[in-house]
């Protein structure tokens, strides 16, 4: 997978996912669970707003150093060593993969859930060079043997299914003969997988953050799998997407607090695992080598445009989880793998308007968002200017729209047209059959348009000698 | 006794007459003198919020022009995001001075209706009845991003025979957003039908709210469904007796 997750037009993926019931019951049921566990979580913690604020600080300062820091990490990963490597873009990350496994006669590869080598499309590339790849967080299992179907959440990949439907994907693919139990369709998969890990030749993960001043990669997990992946597996490669630094341990502590109660509502991850170098001599295991890949793919672009704080992200996905568009569409609506308000401000900065574009339409601007954004990114003004972009600057917008707003702007900017515009504005009879009107009518009624216009009746009044 | 610029919004003007009728006469009923200047349009919204900046400046300069004109107290509107539309006029004019002046001097004059009343009249009880079970919709630019809470909900506790009841997804975007809800008319739709829904479960028998469009907007999908809904701006509440 890259990016791109849809080649559908925007109309037609909203439509398909909006006839989806069963999809659209799961997110709004998964919503409202998980930003209830989210309020609960925070409010224990004290006040949101002061530790949302130091988060944001550190996650930006680290933007504005990401130099300094990138290399502090490279120098201290590869003195505990290590091997860093540097990628451009998504071609060269998959590659580098790649060529290491392919240097390790690899045959089988297992993979702890990882939002960056969906990015740079690794799974595609190693299996297309006969390199088995076997996905062992639960929901990405369960996509992948669901004829690898797509994310649909970052964090929660299978968000938009519910557990009748795995337990018949996991009864048709895999021979599963229980119920829909979660903890026993888990424990079955569990005895899958545990056989993978122990046969697998290379660990595949990303890494939530890396920390500087050591050169530790780190990983949070719920399942264990993540502590299997980097254990078990004689070689280790790590994918970091290049703006996922923090310098100190101390705020690491601080974006792993916001992070998990941000994701899943718990204070803490189950599992927390830090890797600073391969396996040590005395150590009883872990890998004999370590790979680090830093991704770019895009990531300098939005350093060095005005969208910078968007790559305070930590990939909590808790803007999805409160965007009522989302809630409607799944982050299959977006057709970008990363959807929802962190979609809309990122992709089209990090891939170009060219392709995406149009996903910045896919808001109401309510600004939910904002209110819940663990490092305080700004998505409501980012999509506001991104809108501003696409219609102000370059060709980006459509002859027909940009002449539809035009007329509009000169109503509206003049009293003497817009006087004459709302006396005519006996358009209810006809307006539903045509033009813009038409998208509003499908489900709803436009309202009658009354005679009298406010202003009409507010000047009768006054030359009727009506006003104290 | 204090003279309030009145602005409408072209919603209320055209569509929702009764709306600014009713705005007006309560904000008479409490003493003011109200002024209402026909040059005004619209906020220019419709076109921000789609990206056409610099076209909607020309609309954003003529409102500044219109509400300024009379020189008044305060300038009121039934509306809390067209109110924050004006508001963030100086957002728009950072490199032309002049302007500039103009609109922070508006910016700093606009209050929407219930925070006017509630903040500035220092008015609650406004003696209004209504024997009803009602659902009240805080819309999101009002309350996430102009921070007007509080007072819709002081002003109709005082209503007589009012009962509030709460609704899941209260505070969820009715799905409206200006052209958003033409754009995306399917998605939108699908964002007010289950606002809708959840209203109608909890039994209310009106719907109440402060935004004439996310009013007009749920309306919409009430008619379509056939529900006993009825749906008012709270102005039109407050004149209720
Ligand atoms: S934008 Fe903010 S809320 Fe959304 S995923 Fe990133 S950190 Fe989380």
């Amino acid at each position: 997978m890259t990016i791109k997750t849809s080649d559908l037009p925007l109309k037609e993926r909203l439509q398909k996912e909006l006839g989806n019931p069963q999809m659209r019951k799961a997110i709004a049921n998964a919503q409202d669970l998980l930003n209830g566990k989210r309020e609960a979580a925070f409010e224990e913690l004290g006040d949101f707003e002061q530790w949302r604020e130091t988060a944001g600080t550190i996650r930006s300062h680290v933007l504005e150093n990401l130099d300094y820091y990138l290399t502090q990490f490279a120098d201290k990963a590869s003195a505990a060593g290590a091997q860093v490597y540097f990628a451009e873009d998504a071609s060269q990350a998959a590659g580098y993969g790649l060529e290491i496994l392919q240097k390790r006669k690899a045959v089988k590869a297992v993979k702890s859930k990882s939002m960056v080598t969906e990015e740079i499309g690794l799974n595609e590339m190693l299996e297309e060079a006969g390199i088995e790849v076997i996905e062992t967080d639960l929901g990405e299992y369960l996509l992948q043997i669901d004829d690898h179907d797509k994310p649909s959440h970052i964090v929660v990949p299978a968000l938009h299914k519910n557990r009748d439907h795995f337990r018949r994907v996991l009864a048709e693919k895999k021979g599963y003969k229980g119920d829909n139990v979660p903890e026993n369709m888990t424990r079955f998969v569990r005895q899958l997988i545990r056989k993978e890990f122990l046969e697998a030749d290379v660990g595949i993960t990303g890494c939530n953050f890396a920390v500087a001043e050591t050169g530790t990669v780190t990983l949070v997990t719920n399942e264990g799998n993540g502590r299997f992946v980097t254990t078990a597996p004689k070689t280790q490669v790590v994918f970091l997407g290049m703006e996922r630094i923090v310098p100190t341990f101390a705020e690491l502590d601080i974006i792993f607090s916001m992070l998990a109660r941000s994701a899943v509502g718990a204070k803490l991850t189950s599992y927390m695992s830090l890797m600073t170098g391969p396996k040590a001599p005395e150590d009883k295991d872990g890998p004999e080598e370590l790979h680090i890949i830093i991704v770019d793919n895009g990531r300098s672009r939005v350093l060095e445009s005005d969208f910078r704080e968007v790559l305070r992200c930590i990939r909590c996905g808790t803007c999805m989880l409160e965007c009522p568009a989302y809630r409607h569409i799944s982050g299959h609506g977006y057709g970008t793998l990363y959807p929802g308000p962190l979609g809309l401000a990122l992709v089209p900065v990090l891939a170009g308007y060219d392709d995406y574009k149009e996903i910045t339409k896919i808001c109401s601007l309510c600004g939910a968002c904002n209110e819940v954004c663990p490092v305080k990114i700004p998505l409501y003004e980012f999509i506001f200017e991104h809108r501003r972009i696409i219609a102000e600057e370059g060709n980006l917008t459509p002859a027909g729209e940009k002449i539809l707003m035009g007329r509009y702007g000169d109503v509206i900017g003049s009293s003497a047209l817009y006087g004459l515009a709302t006396k005519a504005a006996r358009f209810s009879s006809f307006a539903p059959k045509v033009g813009p009107l038409k998208q509003w009518s499908i489900d709803r009624d436009l309202p009658k348009i009354p005679k009298t216009r406010f202003r009409d009746w507010f000047a009768a009044r006054k030359k009727n000698g009506g006003v104290k | 006794m204090k003279t309030v610029s009145f602005f409408s919004t072209c919603l209320t003007d055209t569509v929702l007459p009764d709306v600014s009728r009713d705005s007006v006469l309560l904000l008479e009923k409490l003493g003011c003198r109200v002024v209402f200047n026909p040059k005004q349009t619209c906020c220019g919204q419709p076109l921000a919020n789609s990206g056409f900046q610099q076209k909607a400046k020309k609309a954003m300069e003529l409102q500044m022009e219109a509400l300024l004109e009379d020189e008044a107290d305060y300038v009121v509107c039934p509306s809390g995001s067209c109110t924050l539309q004006v508001k963030e006029y100086p957002n728009f004019f950072e490199d032309q001075p002049d302007l500039l002046e103009k609109a922070e001097r508006l910016s700093e004059k606009i209050y929407e209706l219930t925070d006017f009343i509630v903040n500035i009249l220092q008015q609650t009880d406004l003696s209004a009845s209504l024997k009803a079970k009602a659902a009240y919709h805080p819309s999101c630019h009002m309350t996430r991003l102009l921070d007007v809470k509080e007072p819709p909900l002081a002003l109709l506790k005082q209503v007589a025979g009012l009962e509030l009841v709460d609704f899941k997804g209260q505070d969820k975007c009715c799905g409206f957003g200006g052209t958003f809800s033409v754009k995306l008319g399917p998605l939108s739709g699908a964002m007010a039908a289950e606002k809708v829904e959840n209203i109608r479960e909890a039994g209310a028998e009106y719907l109440i709210g402060a935004d004439a469009g996310c009013l007009m907007n749920l309306q919409g999908v009430i008619e379509r469904r056939g529900y006993p809904i009825k749906v008012r701006h709270i102005a039109q509440v407050l004149m209720a007796s």
